[in-house]
């Protein structure tokens, strides 16, 4: 820039060592290079814009809105399934804890029924024994009886012996018989 | 504003980056409307940015997309959720021609900020063609959708009767200056980031104040990354808000 140029080439616009006159913007001789080479490079932009970049990328968008939203639907019917799976684990929790429930009140109440139907019969055997045993013991009071009765006639007999008089056996029975039966 | 060069002092050329210079052939060369110059180059280069970041990066249309293409996909939803919002639903069908005039800003704004690179929108000429591009777009396209009815947008009849025709006189001079604010503020705002930049550059030659030029220059090059991107998302906007104009120009 520092070597002279020839001033009628450079125009209005530049001075003789190559620095600007005013504003180069202002400079009217550059204005039609400026405005050409403007819309040159804009119809190329606005071209590649409409012919390649805006159709791929509108198309990449609207793609991957479409595989966002099958994958949302996919994960919603996941999900879903997911919530059933749950619903029947819970269903099988419940039913086999009904299940074992019935089972441990059948056992229980078998048990009980057996229980039951052992205690009866212990009952029944304890009250033939107690029967039988009450029947002895009368048996045994009554014989104990007739033994005191017969016991007293000998003694009473005896007695009537010592003291010098007639047993009389009749009479000794009569009296022995109204003693014992008045206690 | 670009002083004439003085030897031994110190010499500032801000402009000079702007100046457009053959890429092929002396110095100083006429500058045809066909020739090849420094502008086409920084321009191609954000075509080759498009083709990169639209076309390679996107090449495998992955589902499940790699860096590159998730930008692309980033900047495609950007603007078309804008335009959807700002325009409306109808509107979506130019979203390729505002597509292409924010990624064409963008890049040109981004490759401008590359050191020792050129900044086409600091032009007025290109964001004066972008602007009134633009402006003529949605004015022929009010009165082809909405014929003589268009001219409603000019009359605010939510505003009292007596008020309409001062109105529509302020709505006129404001439609016809979009244009020119919608240019300006782009080129305005690009080209005086960068000669502020170049001024930062020029002090950092001076040793007794070359670290706070320094730190300036860093300074301003933050600054210029936020208006890069901010610019072209504010020509984009517009351009959506001008659009909604013609496609509904009831108040």
């Amino acid at each position: 820039m520092a070597e002279p140029i020839e001033q009628e080439l450079a125009g209005e616009c530049v001075n003789s060592i190559g620095n600007a006159i005013g504003m180069p913007q202002l400079c009217d001789a550059w204005f039609g290079n400026q405005i050409f080479w403007l819309i040159v490079t804009l119809v190329v932009i606005y071209l590649v814009l409409t012919k390649i970049a805006l159709p791929r990328i509108s198309a990449v968008l609207a793609e991957r809105s479409g595989t966002i939203s099958n994958d949302l639907a996919a994960a919603e019917d996941l999900k879903r399934q997911a919530v059933e799976a749950e619903a029947a684990y819970e269903k099988a929790l419940a039913d086999a804890r009904s299940e074992a429930q019935r089972i441990s009140e059948e056992a229980r109440a078998s048990i009980k029924s057996d229980l039951d139907a052992a205690i009866a019969r212990a009952d029944e055997k304890i009250a033939a024994k107690s029967a039988e045993s009450e029947k002895q013991i009368a048996e045994i009071r009554a014989g104990a009886m007739t033994s005191v009765a017969e016991v007293a006639r000998d003694v009473a007999g005896e007695i009537v012996k010592a003291l010098g008089g007639k047993a009389d056996a009749s009479a000794v029975n009569a009296a022995v018989d109204a003693r014992v039966k008045g206690n | 504003m670009a002083e004439p060069a003085s030897d031994g002092g110190l010499s500032f050329h801000p402009m000079d980056q702007f100046i457009i210079k053959p890429l092929f052939g002396a110095a100083g060369d006429k500058v045809a409307w066909y020739t090849v110059t420094n502008l086409t180059l920084w321009m191609a280069l954000a075509v080759v940015c498009v083709l990169g970041l639209f076309v390679l990066a996107t090449r495998r249309r992955a589902i499940v997309p790699s860096r590159g293409q998730s930008v692309a996909e980033l900047f495609y939803g950007f603007v078309y959720k804008m335009v959807e919002d700002v325009t409306g639903k109808d509107a979506v069908r130019y979203f390729p021609y505002i597509f292409t005039i924010f990624l064409f800003i963008f890049f040109a704004n981004f490759l401008a900020l590359i050191p020792m690179s050129f900044s086409p929108t600091s032009h007025i000429a290109v964001t004066a063609v972008l602007g009134f591009g633009v402006f003529f777009a949605v004015t022929i396209l009010g009165f082809v959708k909405n014929g003589a009815s268009f001219l409603g947008l000019f009359w605010v009849s939510s505003a009292p009767l007596v008020l309409r025709p001062i109105l529509a006189v302020i709505e006129v001079i404001s439609y016809f200056v979009r244009p020119v604010s919608h240019s300006i503020r782009l080129a305005g705002n690009i080209m005086a980031g960068h000669a502020v930049l170049k001024v930062f550059a020029g002090f950092a030659a001076v040793t007794a104040v070359a670290p706070v030029a320094v730190l300036g220059v860093v300074a301003i090059y933050g600054l210029e990354v936020l208006v890069s991107a901010i610019q072209a998302y504010v020509f984009t906007i517009l351009t959506c808000v001008y659009l909604k104009d013609a496609l509904h120009p009831s108040h």
